[in-house]
């Protein structure tokens, strides 16, 4: 359980580590956009293992709010780009 | 109701699916070579890492108000994570973000090149029409 644990651990940092990565570096928007989408995700996933292995449901609302704020960050920042290009 | 051991065996596994999908999108975003791709690595933990994740909450604790908040995100999540994945897909190729070269097929260009040739044609024929009824009745054209 412990060691398994530890992994999870190491697998939810490869993943915000290389999210975070391609944010900082992304070649362009769009990159920087999805990355940003996989980092929330993984905020969440972190979050929800925190709520499964202590037996509470504490912070289901801010996964909630994460969800909707990633929702609209990308699409608002989609609509941008799209706008800025015609012009 | 579920004997304690059964329940953190899976409990553990959800956990390392979870993780091992946002890993294996950490990875896509590292090694992949341009939007496209990229954005292909990135939906994986949205859906599967998310369900596995709200599965394990509600298994550990077990109560109607968990279960609805819990299928709401999974809904709300689902309904959400394609139309923002398909709006940044399209930007990337309205901005020629997409490396052509790494496409094996282009459907969407052959589309625009027949849309733009049927808009070119029509504004041709309109074109005349409208010199026409220029001729005939002196009024000013807008374009």
């Amino acid at each position: 359980m412990q060691i398994a644990l530890i992994l999870a651990g190491v697998l939810f940092s490869i993943g915000g580590v290389s999210a975070l990565y391609r944010i900082i570096r992304g070649p362009s928007l769009l990159d920087r956009v999805i990355a940003t989408d996989v980092f929330i995700v993984t905020i969440m996933c972190v979050l929800g293992t925190e709520m499964a292995l202590n037996h509470h449901t504490d912070s289901l609302p801010v996964m909630l709010v994460l969800a909707a704020f990633g929702f609209v960050g990308s699409v608002s920042f989609a609509r941008f780009m799209a706008q800025q290009d015609e012009a | 109701m579920i004997p304690d051991g059964i329940r953190d065996g899976i409990t553990v596994f959800l956990i390392l699916l979870a993780a091992l999908m946002c890993a294996a999108a950490g990875v896509g975003l590292f090694r992949f070579p341009d939007v496209l791709s990229r954005l292909h690595a990135a939906t994986k933990p949205q859906i599967l890492g998310l369900m596995a994740i709200c599965l394990d909450i509600a298994l550990n604790s077990i109560s109607v108000g968990s279960f609805a908040l819990i299928t709401a995100i999974i809904i709300f999540q689902s309904l959400t994570a394609p139309i923002s994945a398909h709006m940044v897909g399209r930007a990337a190729y309205r901005s020629d973000h997409v490396r052509r070269e790494l496409l094996v097929r282009d459907e969407l260009a052959e589309s625009i090149d027949r849309a733009e040739q049927d808009a070119s044609s029509r504004r041709a024929a309109a074109g005349r029409s409208s010199s026409l009824a220029e001729e005939s009745s002196a009024a000013p054209a807008e374009d």
